[in-house]
This record gives C-alpha cells, structure tokens and sequence, in this order.
C-alpha cells in the first residue's frame, strides 16, 4: 500500500505508523461528565466499512502526522488538506 | 486386496429456503454461530433456529484462522472459559460424531529474555491455580520437545526457554465447522446461505425481526455473531462497539514430511506455527495496524514472520510458501470478547474475539446460547460484558495470544 504522505510523496506503508480514526475530539467538561461519556470517548472509535478519515505519521521520513480518507474495503487513500 | 472408501454423503445439511419467522436468529454462520446454534438445539432444545450466512458457512475467520487450540490464559476470567471450550474439545469428536482430527500435540511458546521468563512463569503458576496445565522447559528441555527449534546462542533472539501447554494442539477448522454444520442441521436448525442481513426491524427498544437479501423474517431474539462485520450490523441499530476491524495474515507452506511435531508461538520473534495433518507448514503473522475489511494485508508483514520462522527454524530456510492469505478479526481494546445483552431488548452480542477465536468455538457457542435461551449470561460470559468498558472492569489480555498483535 503506497500512502501520500503531504510533505514526501508517495511511500510504501512500512514507512510508517498507524495513527487509527482522525478528528476524534477530547471531551469538554471533564468536571462534570459521565462514565459513559467518558467510556465513549475512551473506547469507542470509527470502524467503517468504506471511507474513514484517519491518522498516520512518516516514522522512517518526515515524522510528520498527517489524515487521509482511506477505504477499508478497497485501501484507495484520498489526501485531504485538515491535519488537525 | 483393497477395501472400498467410505462413499461421502450427498449432503451434511439441507439448505432451505428461509421460514417466514423463528425462535431465534443468529447472524453468522462461522464457527462460533454454528456452535451456538448446535447447543441451544442440544442444551436448551430450542430448535426453531435459523443461522443467517452472507456467504458460504464457515468461509470468514472459520476458514483462514491457524487452528491452535490453547487455554493457558493469564487472567481468572479468561482462563475459566478457555479451559471450559478445551474440556469440550476433549469431547468434541464423539459428542458430533465427526472426526475432527482434534490432536492434542502440545503448545510450546518460547521465550527470549529475561522480561520473556518472568512473564511466562507468571503465567504458569497462574495455569496451575486454574488447574491448567502449564510446564516451563529449558532451552535444552525445548529443542528435546521440539527438536528442529535452533536453540544457539548465535542468533538475534536466542530461546532461552519456553512454557509448555501439552493438552493444547490444533484441529482441522473446516471438520469442525461441517460437524456442528451437520448436528444443528439434524435438530432441524435451518443454516441458510447467501442471505445477508441489511437491517434489523425494532418495536421501541426492542428487535422484533432481521431484514435480509432474501426477505423479512421474524424473530423471537436475534443473535449477532460475525466477527469482523459486528460493527457494520451493530451501526444498523445505531450502537457503537468498542471493536477496531483488522487484517490477521496467515500463510502456507508446501506439502512436506511430518518435520514439526508440536504447536510454536514466540512472542519476540513474532510468529506461530504448526504443521497441519496434510503436511504443509501453517503459519500466522501478526496484526496489520489499519483497520481493514479487505481480507488482505501488506507483503512487509508476511517478509517479517518468515524471517522470524527461519531464525527459529533453520530447516525452514528452502519450504516455499504456497499462499497467503488474511482474515479480518475484529479486536477490542483489552484484547478479551464481548459475548451477552445489548441495550436493545433480545439482541445479543458475540465478538471481540480478535486474534484468537477458533480454540473457543464450542465454549463460545455453548455460554452463547445459554445466554439467548435464559436471557442472562452463563457465568463464564459474565465477566465479558458489554458494560465492562463503562464500569472500566477489562480483562486485559494483550498479552494473551502469546505473541504481541
């Protein structure tokens, strides 16, 4: 699987590591949230079947963490600009 | 002067169209679906069953797992129900009336430092107090069990010793499968093919029925197991599970002579292996990190365990691989199933099994249907709930499949 990372270029995916689902935000309110708020945000990620936005970081390269939408059914990785 | 071979029957089980409503409708028809299926007919006589397969029985993880059958497991919890479904293995052939070549050759996990040997004596003395059998053996007590494993000091990971479940073996996954297939289908289980749920029918919280490629059918309590797919069918009635879907590579060898007598994990050198009645060599690798649901992983995988396996295995060194192959098992954050209740009222859960669930097959299946026919969970899937991710009471098993996924 060749994976764009934005800075490198087209690289095999033994260069870098997984970062699972993007975008996935902390919790506000910890004061006052509930155990299964809290459980959620713990234990629960994405797990499609076809496009989910998720992390990688260029390990062997430019240690940059960067998203991509990648298809878990086929493994098409579409670049996306929002590496938040 | 030859005798004539046993003719093979036409068929092991019917394949009906499906009925317009059941008892109980289990979505899944691997192993762990047949198994329920066959013991709720057997243990809980509930026999107006239906087992719901989007392909062919036992063609997902059934079909591409390694078949090693183990039960030394650290945590009290897990070592309960891995015990129970290695008793039931040790029944299994008679109990089905079907050769299972069930053989019972040892597990022998090596250990490579020092982390390694304190870790596996941990675990053998935790074995004992579950009355589990757990030896540890030397290095040379190792290449005595297992005489081609390289026991040099010259090597990158040399094996200073290793732990050793004799009961433990392997069984031939497809036997397995068609024997359960066979004996649920003869208590008039209905084992339908090529049906694919698409969604679920609710009446409030409650399921009522399952939506299929074939049809609406009714159901009394709807029983999801599918492993890898659990997600997708829990999506279809808005519940989110704690379970990640990953690839699980697993390669064979040519036909070879008899040349491994036992089962091999490491954990440092990352590879197991066993060799299967045929003769090839069968072995697993560990996970792919992407989620996946493509039943394929990448090469670099593949190159890392052969190279562990030749290390190991010198005699190895010219076998050629004749395929590999991946299943997608579905992994939850303390490594241990989810097996019981939903939120919804009669929807039950079966999954998580991740990276080792062939060796719990009859006792997945046997605490399964005692959970869907009681409405309550066996004692030995209790502690496997659901809610344990909310009360935080995980059963961490990471280090269980006795290589690092």
């Amino acid at each position: 699987m060749l994976i764009p990372c934005p800075w490198c270029g087209d690289r095999e995916d033994s260069e870098f590591k997984y970062g699972g689902a993007a975008q996935v935000a902390y919790p506000q309110d910890l004061e006052t949230i509930d155990d299964p708020t809290w459980a959620r945000y713990i234990f629960i990620r994405p797990n499609p079947k076809g496009p989910m936005a998720e992390r990688w970081v260029h390990t062997a390269g430019c240690r940059r963490w960067f998203n991509v939408v990648r298809d878990t059914v086929t493994h098409e990785i579409k670049p996306i600009r929002d590496h938040a | 002067m030859l005798t004539e071979p046993a003719s093979h029957p036409d068929h092991l089980w019917r394949n009906p169209e499906p009925k317009r409503a059941y008892d109980v409708v289990i979505v899944g028809g691997g192993g762990h679906g047949l198994a329920t299926a066959y013991y709720l007919a057997k243990n809980h006589g509930i026999r107006n069953v239906a087992v719901l397969e989007r392909g062919w029985l036992a063609g997902g993880n059934m079909a591409r797992n390694t078949t090693i059958i183990r039960s030394n497991y650290l945590w009290d919890e897990s070592a309960a129900i891995y015990e129970h479904s290695l008793k039931l293995w040790e029944g299994l052939a008679e109990d089905l009336d079907y050769d299972i070549l069930f053989s019972q050759r040892g597990v022998l996990n090596l250990v490579h430092s020092i982390g390694d040997a304190r870790e596996s004596r941990r675990r053998i003395n935790a074995n004992r107090l579950n009355g589990i059998d757990a030896e540890w053996l030397t290095a040379e007590e190792v290449r005595a069990f297992c005489p081609i494993v390289n026991i040099s000091p010259d090597v990158r990971y040399p094996i200073i010793g290793g732990t050793l479940q004799r009961r433990g073996g392997i069984a031939k996954h497809d036997y397995v499968a068609w024997a359960f297939a066979r004996k649920a289908d003869e208590m008039g289980v209905d084992l339908i093919q090529n049906c694919e749920v698409i969604g679920f029918d609710l009446e409030a919280d409650r399921v009522v029925g399952v939506r299929t490629s074939r049809g609406t059918i009714s159901a009394g309590k709807v029983a999801l197991c599918a492993a890898g797919h659990s997600s997708v069918l829990a999506a279809m009635v808005g519940l989110d599970l704690p379970i990640q879907s990953h690839p699980l590579q697993a390669l064979v060898s040519e036909l070879l002579e008899p040349v491994l007598n036992c089962v091999v994990m490491s954990n440092a050198v990352h590879v197991y292996v066993s060799q299967a009645h045929k003769g090839e060599l069968v072995m697993g690798a560990g996970l792919d990190p992407y989620n996946s649901y493509a039943q394929r992983g990448s090469p670099h995988v593949i190159e890392y365990q052969i190279a562990a396996a030749v290390e190991l295995f010198p005699i190895f060194n010219r076998a050629h691989v004749l395929r590999t192959w991946a299943g997608i098992v579905d992994v939850a954050p303390d490594a241990s199933p989810i097996l019981g209740l939903t939120p919804i009222q009669d929807l039950f859960i079966n999954c998580g099994w991740g990276t080792g669930g062939f060796k719990a097959t009859p006792a997945s299946g046997w605490v399964y249907a005692h959970t869907i026919a009681t409405g309550r969970p066996h004692a030995l899937n209790a502690p496997f709930a659901l809610e344990r991710f909310t009360t935080g009471a995980l059963i961490d098993e990471h280090g269980a499949a006795a290589v690092a996924h």
